[in-house]
């Protein structure tokens, strides 16, 4: 049976990247996609960072479907029924290219296909792949609802599930503490009210964090971007800390109060739901997949776990567009040299360490455990915020002085061994 | 807003054939079912009659976090086939 050089599974960023890269080359790729078409099973927070893939890439943006240039940075943490807000903006911001972008996956993603297309490309939608072909103990091709695909070398570009890497024997089942689940609404709204409610010039959009009491003593957050004529608003919850949480909610009523939040209602009134989703993001401790290649294979993006969460950041699709450029550029010298073993494929990884890829990965490794810790979310914006509330907060009595409150309240919740600890974890950031 | 009226907004192309099937048998052994709470689009459910966890696949949003909190392996679990389930128009 005829073989092809290259056979992507799922086209999303790395799988596409991957393809693109690979067609440009004039190397055999074929990309399958199970959904409609490229994006149409993908889901972002989310904010894409341009700047560590202007290097690689710098011809893709200028006509990409980008959403808002994120010139506005607001944090908010809440406690129960209170809540400080702090924003933060930059002329830099708005230098030219943009620093970040929000964006929706579905368009994007489809365009990027037609982009793999254009260069030679097959992009093949509605086809799922179910299984990986082994020979001999090295992955020779996939199995498409029912068809053989022979190639040389497999790109697993599965998703934070992959499927694919774990048939290879790459890692075992997903686990609760490997992973976190997103919950998003995408909301309508004119774009002169989301740049009037924001405070944006036409054009720019903002990022919004939230964390504290909405998923209190829990590992997760919310978060709002503005896209050019919708909000995308969502939670992410880590699933080893939801599974333990007590009382035990269910994840759709944790995202339906924090909704209700006046912080957030009066953000999203009068919008429209457009679409309700949910996605796996890769939260295994900044740790990503220790080998991701083996005899035939490479394992790209969310699949190789290559999410990297910082706190006031949370990153995903630049590394999911650099690694795959790694990875074809490691099927390209595979390819020269006739050999798709794991020894020619390690080069991938050898790519990712010397990139800002794994280096960032490995400078926030331990940021999850400082993040993770309860009293993140739980006692500390409780504690603050009751603090601020005693600060502004003229009552019928005399009024202490502001540093006698705030003393009074440092002994009571912040004086002691194990809040010091906490603040030392926080140099893990 | 309760998850099936959000559902209601989806595009879904749904397939005759189940694409997460629940082994009873294994299933019966859990006592967390965790299932119940994890899933966003809030498909699982207990059954009156039989007392066995049900699941209305057709609403799938594809996350995947019942086949990650599934204790015992109950869940015989795949993506819908090709051109089937969710199609997000804005992901």
């Amino acid at each position: 049976m005829e073989r092809i050089d290259a056979v992507v599974v799922g086209g999303g960023l790395a799988g596409l990247t991957c393809a693109y890269c690979l067609a440009r080359e004039d190397i055999q790729v074929l990309v399958l996609e199970r959904g409609d078409h490229p994006g149409s099973k993908n889901v972002t927070g989310g904010r894409i960072y341009l700047r560590p893939l202007r290097p690689y890439l710098p011809e893709l943006w200028e006509a990409a479907p980008l959403e808002r240039a994120v010139t506005k940075e607001v944090i908010t943490m809440l406690g129960q029924g209170s809540s400080l807000t702090m924003q933060f903006t930059s002329d830099r911001f708005r230098e030219s290219p943009a620093h970040s972008y929000t964006i929706l996956r579905s368009r994007f993603d489809k365009w990027l296909g037609e982009r793999v297309v254009e260069k030679g490309g097959f992009v093949v939608p509605q086809r799922r792949v179910i299984d990986l072909m082994k020979d001999d103990g090295r992955i020779v091709g996939v199995v498409s609802d029912g068809e053989e695909i022979r190639a040389d070398v497999v790109i697993a570009a599965d998703g934070t599930l992959s499927l694919m890497a774990e048939q290879a024997g790459l890692r075992g089942p997903l686990a609760p503490c490997h992973a976190a689940v997103a919950l998003k609404e995408v909301i309508r709204l004119a774009p002169e009210v989301i740049e009037e409610r924001f405070g944006l010039n036409p054009g720019e959009g903002a990022a919004h964090l939230f964390f504290g009491a909405i998923t209190p003593g829990l590992f997760g957050g919310g978060f709002l971007y503005t896209n050019r004529e919708t909000l995308s608003l969502g939670l992410v919850l880590g699933i080893e800390s939801f599974l333990e949480s007590k009382p035990p909610l269910e994840t759709h009523r944790i995202f339906e109060a924090f909704k209700e939040r006046q912080e957030i209602a009066h953000l999203i009134k009068g919008g429209e739901l457009a679409e309700y989703s949910a996605h796996l993001i890769p939260e295994g401790g900044n740790k990503p997949l220790p080998k991701p290649y083996g005899d035939g294979i490479v394992v790209v993006g969310d699949a190789a776990g290559l999410a990297l969460n910082m706190g006031i950041t949370v990153r995903g699709m630049e590394f999911a567009i650099a690694s795959g450029y790694m990875a074809a550029q490691t099927v390209k010298k595979a390819k020269e040299r006739g050999d798709f073993s794991a020894s020619t494929l390690a080069l991938y990884q050898t790519l990712l360490k010397e990139s800002f890829v794994l280096k960032d990965m490995e400078t926030f490794r331990h940021s999850l455990e400082a993040l993770e810790n309860p009293r993140m979310t739980g006692l500390y914006p409780q504690w603050a915020c009751k603090i601020l509330e005693e600060i502004f907060w003229i009552g019928e009595g005399p009024k202490q002085r502001i540093s006698t409150t705030v003393w009074k309240g440092a002994r009571q919740g912040v004086l002691n061994l194990q809040a010091l600890k906490d603040l030392l974890m926080l140099r893990r950031i | 807003m309760d998850p099936a009226s959000k559902l209601s907004v989806d595009i879904f192309k749904n397939d005759e054939e189940a694409h997460i099937i629940i082994r009873q048998e294994i299933c019966r052994q859990c006592e967390l079912k965790p299932c119940l709470r994890i899933c966003p689009a809030g498909l699982y459910s207990i059954s009156e009659e039989s007392g066995e966890i049900l699941i209305e696949y057709t609403g799938c949003l594809e996350c995947g976090s019942c086949r990650v909190v599934c204790p015992c392996g109950a869940l015989a679990w795949s993506y819908p086939r090709g051109g089937f389930g969710v199609q997000y128009r804005y992901g």
